[in-house]
């Protein structure tokens, strides 16, 4: 779960970890009192949404304009930024050609940057550690650096026996030059970093750039964090920081139905159950030619209430022109899925083509409900099969 | 022979006296397999009521008293890890656990807990560990498998059903299969599995499934380059299939590790190191099969 950078910056700010003062506005006018408010010669408002990319990002209404991070020297500044920003469409990077929409500002005090550099913490697969990855390189995205200088990442793992350590700071610390008074805001810092790492069981929190002042204070200017959505039951308060307009409505309503669904931009729709098989069947639908519209992981106890659901989610994306059922049954029995493909189908009326695929326990029970429906439903023998078939009946309605 | 386990396996099971732990155990011993009891704490002194096996409060316990060599968990995801703390502690040699949805950083601790110890860990959020006709240790299928040659290691469940099919389908049957799952931070990952397999002469040729995310395939691709394909090596044949060509990347794709975040962690960027080591790289998942027998007629 990925969250706003002013909600963030609040978070971190509980830890100990050194941010600037700001407030998060939803009008033009609450923008204009949150820079008086802030004072100082000059304030920064930052649009908000769920990418990266925003300073460089243009919006949709104003493409030779400026991006989604303003620098404003007055109240009126501010407030002229805000309306400039607030429910426009702000394309970026990371936001893809359709962009996002800003619902609100951060409106934050200004800084006297010395230095930029980059900080983030997240598990590594590899070594099965909290990592923390810094580079000198601020400001740029860490894959580049990765990518032109490996040379300038630099990498501290923590064992979680031992947790972080002075030491982890220093080599950090002495690696980005920091000096003296510096080195020590660096490990308040980090330190504060770990502990909320751990304590908001947190996937990601890339800090970038991390700014070291004219003062020597080492600041986060941005920060984002993502969550465990596996530890999210224990964080109940986290959760309602969850912003449902940064997703995509088919998955929302998927997420409620508590089913794995990722919008695609293909034509064929996808229900199997398995993460694995599940991407195995959108690449085959690929490799014959077509394209799959979802992802789409039904689990392990889909009963007809479920497979129900699933249709819907499925069939209200428009661009859906016919549907692949794959199932290998192991958990999951072929004859409730029957079932539940069978009232399904009923339903909701289907209209697309649907091609059905099922394998594993109690496969000829399944099939037999499937044969005796009466509905037009096309049987496939094996994988290739089926794509073939989804493929053939997309490709016929063309 | 085969890997992990055998007919002399005795299997004990976590989380014992709940649904998913009863039904799994049930279908464990309607497949052949020795299951010697189980684990719920609080129901320690007990029988299972439908299983009519020993249940334990302790796996310490439980293992002392009916000699488990291997521990299946059916925990609820809060208290997996706790589950595999404990069978770490009480020196299970083989730890498997199902459980999906295990906070990454209670995986952290887990492994940690795993250095130096007596244990192997199959998973999290994986189908499990099979060898046909012998022992089933997990929620796969049995009726599918047969007995045979090809050894198969997968971070996917119903994608490794696939692979058994169609190897099943060609006539050459398994050895053993062992689903190392789809978490991030796990416990055998493929380099783990592969030695076992390279060293078991009963495994002649192996499947090995993997999907975006990570790069434990390209480590896994080197490692069969030195160890398996290098002269004087083994030389067993390997397929290999990549799950997520068509995934777009910074998204889940429903397993937690399932994520492409940058460099060599595409489905595409895999493939080609394992082509470029020696494997033989299936263009689809339904051509598992007839790659291996490709494969084998050299």
């Amino acid at each position: 779960m990925n969250i706003h950078e002013y909600q963030a910056k609040e978070l971190l700010r509980r830890y100990g970890v050194a941010v600037l003062d700001g407030h998060v506005a939803r009008t033009p006018e609450e923008a204009e009192a949150a820079a008086a408010g802030l004072g100082g010669p000059v304030t920064v408002v930052k649009a908000q949404i769920h990418a990266g990319g925003r300073g460089a990002g243009r919006f949709a209404d104003d493409p030779d304009g400026k991006g989604g991070v303003r620098l404003a020297k007055s109240p009126a500044e501010a407030k002229a930024a805000a309306a400039a920003m607030l429910g426009h469409i702000l394309v970026t990077k990371q936001t893809g050609p359709a962009g996002k929409v800003v619902n609100q500002v951060y409106v934050e005090a200004g800084c006297d940057i010395g230095r930029e550099l980059y900080l983030s913490l997240l598990i590594d697969r590899d070594t099965a550690r909290l990592t923390i990855i810094a580079s000198t390189e601020g400001g740029m995205e860490i894959e580049e650096v990765a990518a032109n200088h490996p040379e300038r990442i630099l990498r501290a793992a923590i064992d979680p026996a031992s947790g972080v350590s002075g030491f982890h700071c220093r080599k950090l610390g002495f690696g980005l030059g920091l000096k003296g008074a510096q080195l020590r805001s660096f490990e308040t810092f980090v330190t504060a970093m770990v502990r909320a790492f751990h304590e908001m069981d947190c996937a990601i929190i890339e800090v970038n750039p991390l700014v070291v002042t004219k003062a020597g204070e080492v600041v986060a200017l941005d920060a984002k964090i993502s969550f465990d959505d596996n530890a999210l039951y224990r964080h109940k308060d986290l959760e309602a920081l969850r912003d449902d307009t940064e997703m995509d409505p088919k998955e929302l309503d998927a997420a409620r139905h508590d089913l794995n669904y990722v919008a695609l931009d293909g034509e064929i729709g996808c229900m199997v159950n398995g993460a694995g098989l599940a991407m195995a069947t959108m690449d085959i639908i690929k490799l014959y030619g077509s394209s799959p519209a979802n992802f789409l992981d039904v689990g392990g106890t889909a009963n007809a209430a479920r497979v129900t659901e699933a249709f819907r989610i499925i069939t209200s994306d428009a661009n859906v022109k016919a549907i692949l059922v794959n199932i290998f049954g192991g958990i999951a029995k072929c004859d409730m899925i029957a079932e539940g493909i069978v009232a399904a189908t009923r339903t909701l009326h289907l209209t697309v083509p649907l091609v059905v695929r099922l394998e594993g326990t109690n496969v000829e029970l399944g099939k037999k409900i499937l044969a005796e429906s009466g509905l037009a439903i096309i049987p496939a023998e094996n994988l290739a099969d089926a794509a073939q078939k989804a493929v053939a009946a997309v490709k016929g309605a063309a | 022979m085969a890997v992990l386990v055998n007919e002399q396996t005795k299997v004990m099971t976590q989380g014992f006296t709940g649904a998913q732990g009863t039904f799994h155990a049930g279908q464990g011993i309607a497949y052949g397999s020795r299951y010697v009891g189980g684990v719920t704490p609080g129901k320690g002194g007990t029988l299972h009521p439908e299983l009519n096996l020993p249940v334990f409060d302790t796996v310490a316990e439980c293992r002392a008293a009916t000699d488990a060599d291997a521990s299946v968990i059916y925990v609820p995801a809060p208290f997996a890890a706790d589950a595999i703390l404990e069978a770490i502690d009480a020196e299970v040699p083989l730890i498997v656990c199902i459980t999906e949805g295990i906070p990454v950083l209670d995986m952290v601790r887990v492994k940690r807990a795993l250095d130096g110890s007596r244990s192997r860990l199959v998973g999290p959020n994986c189908p499990g560990v099979i060898t046909p006709d012998a022992c089933k240790i997990g929620i796969m299928p049995g009726h599918i498998h047969r007995r045979g040659s090809v050894g198969i290691v997968s971070r996917s469940g119903t994608l490794t059903y696939e692979a058994v099919a169609q190897t099943t389908a060609a006539g050459l049957g398994q050895s053993s299969c062992v689903g190392i799952g789809g978490d991030p931070v796990k416990g055998m990952d493929f380099i783990e599995v592969l030695e076992l397999f390279l060293a078991d002469p009963e495994t002649r040729s192996i499947v090995m499934i993997g999907e975006i995310g990570g790069q434990s395939e390209i480590q896994a691709a080197e490692y069969l380059k030195r160890e398996n394909f290098a002269p004087g090596g083994p030389r067993k044949p390997v397929v290999g299939f990549i799950a997520g060509a068509t995934a777009p990347p910074g998204r889940r794709m429903g397993h937690a590790g399932a994520v492409i975040s940058g460099g060599r962690d595409t489905a595409a960027a895999k493939m080609e190191a394992m082509a470029a080591c020696g494997i033989h790289v299936a263009d689809s998942p339904a051509a598992l099969g007839s790659t291996m027998v490709r494969a084998l007629r050299g």
